[in-house]
């Protein structure tokens, strides 16, 4: 049998949630990212293990699939999905810091956008890259953003907009948040968005997808 | 007044009018305001918008509803004012359009993923139902299903326009060029997919809007033409890739630019020529100037 790690990568590079889930039908009827992350704890697999060998190494061939144009937003929530579903059996150990994560993004639609589907794979890929995310949802006003990140020291914090109508107020949170809370790193992404507004509006980064996010935030982590 | 496809199957090429939400927000709708409601509380400003296309030589405007959706408004608190809302929108459109032009109902999409059981299909199709069915008591001709990605949220609104009304259903869906000679929406549909099963659907007339300018479109337009060359093809670019200077948000295709490819999307084989994103009445009037020398 194949090592457990590998198997639960490819569980997540597929979107193969669990036992009973139909898709995708090639892996129909076999053990999904919940039976095996669940059995691989019971294999006496540390969470931190199962994390780096076995989620991430599953998102980053999702990631680079995307990027590659080589499949779409469908089987890229399947796969978050499928690790979301896992991650819930690894929270407990993050909890008592048996196991460690990246550090905390902080992720949001900006103000007067409600698009949020792009924002959320975001998310999803680089909570499944190691990282704790915390996400503000869509419409965020700049004080939302503001409010949180005092909360969490050296955080990263990551904008999108989906709108060229709605761009125009990623600039106007980057300047206060930069202004408050000084050194702080912030990327942006969007269908709008592109790498000379991110410069013109100080954003540290343009992430034209999830992947290139992760790989900018890998930077930051030890 | 014959109607939109009659006059497409005589032959005729015919114009569309250009963006709503960036001319909104040039009269001065604000962050996080809710687009449709200036239907009820800033009729004449939308009028006027309506108005300005028609003059600009659209055969037909759209109406300020395409957020005009349950889901959406609930944002707003607004998700009982859908029929208020949708009615009103073709109503002001009607008013500007008179009889002699054509007033289509703008359905956008409800932002909700099916994929994700984020709604079911069956509260989806009755989402839809209750716009399209507004939207044609205020007196719409067709409805414009646009800036789709997913093909399912797609059928389900033709559907729901197709078996609540008696308008012709139009459906454009945005793609993005994802490979040399390859195009594809965010959700992985190709033009060719969307043809087949929009026209399976019901779909009177399918086609592209949004996008990234109007360059890409008549690869598009031929993409669909390749493998259906009798449905009727409506695009509706955005005025170019958009930039950002000085503050602002500018678009950098000019109406003489759209005009030159309007040229081209007709020789690829499209119907219906209007705008999206960045476009204004001088982008229809230039294009209008074009379809007229095509159309005598």
């Amino acid at each position: 049998m194949e090592n457990i790690l590998d198997q639960i990568a490819l569980c997540i590079e597929y979107g193969k949630i669990n036992e009973a889930a139909p898709y995708p039908p090639e892996l129909k009827g076999k053990p999904g990212a919940d039976e095996l992350t669940k059995l691989a704890l019971q294999q006496g697999l540390s969470a931190d293990e199962i994390l780096n060998s076995g989620f991430i190494n599953g998102m980053n061939r999702v990631g680079k699939k995307f990027s590659e144009h080589k499949i779409f937003v469908p089987q890229m929530l399947m796969s978050a999905k499928a690790m979301n579903t896992g991650m819930e059996h690894l929270k407990p150990f993050f909890k008592s810091g048996e196991a460690k994560r990246k550090g905390v993004f902080i992720i949001g639609t900006v103000a007067g956008d409600l698009h949020e589907i792009g924002k959320n794979l975001a998310a999803m890929m680089i909570a499944g890259s190691g990282w704790e995310v915390i996400d503000l949802g869509k419409d965020v006003k700049t004080e939302k953003f503001a409010e949180t990140v005092k909360y969490y020291p050296g955080c990263v914090v990551g904008l999108s907009a989906l709108l060229t109508t709605t761009m125009v107020n990623m600039a106007s949170t980057v300047s206060v948040l930069k202004k408050e809370f000084p050194g702080i790193k912030i990327l942006a992404g969007g269908a709008p968005v592109n790498n000379d507004f991110c410069l013109q509006i100080g954003v540290d980064f343009y992430a034209p997808d999830p992947q290139k996010a992760v790989q900018y935030l890998n930077k930051f982590s030890d | 007044m014959s109607s939109i496809l009659d006059r497409i199957k005589a032959g005729e090429i015919l114009v569309s009018d250009g963006a709503w939400g960036t001319f909104l927000q040039a009269k001065g709708l604000k962050t996080g305001e809710c687009p449709e409601y200036w239907n009820v509380s800033q009729p004449d400003d939308v009028l006027s918008i309506a108005q300005s296309y028609i003059d600009a030589g659209a055969d037909m405007i759209e109406t300020n509803s395409f957020g005009a959706n349950k889901f959406k408004l609930a944002h707003y608190g607004l998700e009982r004012e859908v029929y208020n809302l949708n009615k009103t929108a073709a109503e002001i459109s009607r008013k500007a359009a008179g009889s002699n032009h054509f007033v289509i109902g703008s359905v956008g999409s409800t932002g909700k993923l099916l994929l994700m059981e984020e709604t079911t299909p069956a509260e989806m199709y009755a989402v839809f139902s209750e716009q399209v069915i507004a939207l044609e008591k205020g007196g719409t001709d067709a409805i414009l299903i646009e800036t789709m990605t997913d093909i399912e949220e797609a059928l389900l609104a033709v559907r729901a326009a197709k078996e609540n009304t008696r308008c012709d259903v139009f459906c454009t869906m945005t793609f993005e060029k994802t490979a040399v000679d390859e195009f594809n929406t965010m959700m992985g549909v190709s033009p060719e997919e969307m043809v087949k099963r929009l026209v399976d659907a019901g779909a009177d007339i399918v086609g592209a809007n949004c996008g990234n300018g109007s360059e890409d479109m008549t690869d598009i337009v031929k993409k669909i033409r390749s493998c259906n060359s009798n449905i009727p093809v409506l695009i509706q670019a955005n005025a170019g890739i958009p930039v950002y200077h000085d503050g602002k948000i500018r678009y950098g295709e000019t109406p003489e630019q759209m005009a030159v490819v309007a040229e081209k999307l007709i020789a690829a084989g499209a119907n219906i020529i209007g705008g999206c994103c960045g476009t204004t009445p001088l982008h229809i009037a230039k294009i209008a100037e074009r379809v007229r020398l095509y159309n005598h």
